[in-house]
């Protein structure tokens, strides 16, 4: 028996939801990062600020450690910034969530969330930081910094593409292929863009030789990890609501996924 | 995994043009969410550098290109 369209949450529903699992799992991220990421963030400035001591000579062009806000401001804004971020996010996921409900191949709308989640941590993480890996405070020419910005974001265009790109390799494959073929075709697709993207998008090699190898890999782990609490807590929070809801909505039983 | 061969949307009827322009609205709404929080230098907030400053480890934190 198909699901009829009002056994479904109205978008307005779905959205709030989203932006309710986006927001707590915004500051879930932000305490993360400011127990792993900030003594990382700290390190590094130090190390700006020694250098820019010793360029006094060239000052003016990048005012980046003036006193508009403070170390301790900068650390609650970390809270504010994850918050918002992750309620963005999360109410993203959401309309993606209904938009792609036609394509749907599940009754369980949490089991969609949570793939959707994951397809997002993939494609719009994942894939652009192996490929454009995050910087702490003093890696990072501040004059190549607009050619950056929109080659990372169009990285994540590109990571989302492979993602999908994957999905339909394991749609086009069918239903009646053994799992590992499947698998394969969707292994195929993603690798195929993801491959072709990182060869052809620019690399940019911007770190200071004296800059300590250790501290870069602590902070990008820390950067890394922070967005996985964000995606792994919207999926979760979002799927936990949708399952609630659901439940609520449906007396009949669905047939089990 | 059940398999759903009906053309009944799961979620919505999506031809309504209401919904379109409330997803449209919305998208819109998180899209500028994000600029402000990720990539603005006061041209949008008009806040100046506020806004940037006070995000800042937060943007370097989510791996976003920052300076």
């Amino acid at each position: 028996m198909p699901l009829t369209a009002t056994t479904a949450p109205p978008f307005v529903t779905v959205l709030v939801r989203g932006l309710l699992a986006g927001l707590i799992a915004g500051l879930l991220a932000g305490a993360f990062a400011y127990v792993a990421g900030e003594p990382h963030v700290d390190a590094a400035i130090a190390i700006e600020e020694a250098a820019a001591a010793h360029a006094e000579s060239a000052a003016g062009g990048h005012d980046h450690e003036d006193a508009l806000v403070s170390r301790n401001g900068q650390r609650g804004g970390l809270f504010l910034a994850t918050g918002l971020f992750g309620a963005a996010m999360g109410g993203l996921l959401a309309t993606a969530y209904v938009l792609l409900s036609r394509r749907r191949r599940t009754y369980d709308d949490g089991r969609a969330g949570l793939l959707l989640a994951g397809a997002a941590l993939l494609g719009a993480v994942i894939v652009p930081f192996l490929k454009y890996p995050a910087n702490p405070p003093a890696v990072g020419d501040p004059a190549t910094i607009n050619q950056r910005t929109v080659t990372y974001l169009l990285m994540v265009v590109l990571g989302l593409v492979a993602v999908w790109a994957g999905s339909l390799g394991y749609r086009a494959v069918g239903n009646d292929a053994p799992t590992w073929q499947r698998a394969a075709a969707a292994a195929g697709g993603f690798l195929l863009v993801t491959v072709v993207s990182y060869v052809v998008m620019p690399s940019f090699q911007e770190v200071p030789d004296d800059f300590p190898a250790t501290l870069l890999w602590d902070f990008r782990l820390a950067s890394l990890g922070t967005q996985v609490v964000l995606w792994t807590g919207i999926g979760l929070l979002f799927a936990a609501l949708m399952h609630h809801d659901r439940r609520r909505r449906t007396a009949a039983a669905l047939p089990s996924t | 995994m059940s398999t759903s061969t009906s053309s009944q949307p799961l979620v919505h009827p999506a031809g309504s043009s209401r919904l379109l322009w409330t997803v449209l609205a919305t998208v819109a709404v998180l899209s500028l969410l994000t600029y402000l929080v990720a990539f603005d230098q006061g041209a949008v907030s008009r806040s100046g550098m506020y806004l940037h400053e006070l995000m800042h480890d937060g943007r370097h934190l989510l791996g976003v290109p920052c300076h």
